[in-house]
């Protein structure tokens, strides 16, 4: 096995295009354990680690882009404020000891379908940066990115460098169902994040479906029937949970069954819309 | 491979590492630092956790080379000398300590939390330590032991 050490992001391009069997290597919370397991064993390890400035991140004109390799703990700690709905998502992520080296890069390479980032990037419309030494720079839709079971968008070249998302401009709220507060897989997830000045609720499920995927009907069911100036109609809220269940299409497996995940999607899609929509109309008030 | 890095204070170096092997078993195997316990090796348990340049993560999740020309803290480096840190002996009086293998992940976790939050809440001190598990069920007396080092770390400063 090689150990490939770039320092900088050209450094880690040209490995990559050498060898596009290496596997990325940054928090080391999925990876690492499926080479403990000896599930894995790849020809190559690409440690990220050294290239810093994936662990930074930046805003211009209240558009965050954060580097694939900013760990949860930060994510937290300081863009609580801007990107609320991931931050929520990142709390819920492992232990203490898991966020201070996971990352939401991490959690795209891996695209596992129950990836705790996904349905928060979702809802806000985040859009990830890729590149490749060869074919230069894409930014792919969240909504473009998930493929399938643990596949993406990546080309055998491409690395992760960053997403971008805009500032939250309304409340956004993500639920997790699991057996407790820590540690926990999702046994299914939901994301909501209001954008108030389009008139428009994004919606964004986890572990529901062989994707994270958004809940495309039941959003253009919301711009539609919502009243943003008055308390939530209690049938739009029901059609709404209805609506996002039906985007659901859930496996049995060792968390949870498909009948009691589809019923957690459409009570968690109430939730948090309603969550949401009081601090909306709070907001309003103040 | 070789692997160098500052464990504990001391420079260490490691040769013939596998690319593959984790710092967890660097130190146990390699640098005969055995507090570091070897548990789940999938970061559920917290029983191997180490400061990686300041920060608790588990060692388990660590390649090696990762950390090349890094900090390492384990459990064996902090006590100064024979005095033990307020929080080991806390643990020690508290009766904290039951089969003793999740002891060490717990007291580096611990040491960090009082680190950054002089006198941590009950809920804080639950949420910092979520991650390490105790399969002897002593979880409320390793409470009482970090509340205890809070109170004598606050009052000595």
């Amino acid at each position: 096995m090689d150990f490939l050490r770039p320092t900088t992001w050209a450094e880690a391009l040209a490995a990559k295009a050498d060898q596009p069997d290496a596997v990325p290597l940054q928090g080391g919370t999925d990876v690492m354990v499926e080479i403990n397991f000896a599930v894995r064993r790849p020809v190559a390890l690409l440690d990220l680690t050294r290239v810093a400035e994936l662990a930074t991140w930046s805003e211009q004109d209240g558009r965050y882009r954060v580097g694939a390799a900013v760990p949860y703990s930060t994510i937290i700690g300081e863009l609580g404020g801007a990107l609320p709905g991931l931050a929520q998502a990142a709390r819920t992520v492992g232990s203490p000891q898991i966020r201070n080296r996971g990352s939401v890069g991490g959690n795209l390479g891996a695209a596992s379908p129950a990836g705790d980032s996904h349905p928060p990037l979702l809802a806000a419309d985040a859009v990830i940066e890729v590149e490749s030494r060869d074919g230069g720079v894409r930014l792919i839709p969240a909504a473009e990115f998930y493929l399938g079971v643990k596949r993406n968008a990546l080309r055998p070249d491409e690395l992760i460098r960053a997403f971008h998302v805009p500032a939250a401009s309304g409340p956004q709220y993500f639920s997790k169902v699991g057996t407790r507060n820590a540690m926990v897989i999702a046994v299914c997830s939901f994301a909501v994040a209001l954008h108030p000045g389009d008139r428009r609720v994004g919606t964004g499920l986890g572990s529901a479906a062989p994707t994270p995927r958004r809940a495309l009907e039941a959003e253009e069911f919301l711009a539609g029937a919502l009243d943003w100036e008055a308390p939530l109609d209690p049938a739009v809220l029901r059609r709404f949970g209805e609506l996002a269940a039906r985007a659901a299409s859930p496996i049995d497996d060792v968390r949870g069954t498909a009948g009691y995940r589809t019923h957690a999607i459409s009570v968690m899609a109430r939730r948090t819309l309603t969550w949401a929509w009081h601090d909306h109309l709070g907001r309003r008030a103040a | 491979m070789r692997v160098s890095f500052v464990v504990n204070g001391r420079e260490e170096t490691a040769d013939d590492v596998w690319e593959g092997e984790s710092l967890l078993y660097v130190l146990r195997e390699r640098l005969g630092l055995p507090g570091s316990k070897n548990a789940c090796e999938q970061g559920e348990c917290g029983s191997c956790t180490v400061y990686l340049d300041g920060a608790p993560v588990c060692a388990c999740l660590v390649a090696a080379g990762q950390a090349d020309g890094r900090q390492v803290r384990t459990v064996e480096g902090l006590a100064e000398g024979d005095r033990l840190d307020p929080l080991q002996e806390a643990f020690v009086e508290c009766g904290a300590v039951q089969c003793g293998f999740c002891t060490p992940g717990l007291i580096v976790q611990a040491h960090d939390l009082l680190e950054r939050v002089a006198r941590p809440s009950d809920a804080e001190i639950r949420e910092a330590l979520a991650g390490n598990l105790c399969r002897c069920t002593g979880y409320e007396k390793i409470l009482d032991a970090v509340r205890l080092a809070a109170t004598r770390k606050a009052d000595s400063r």
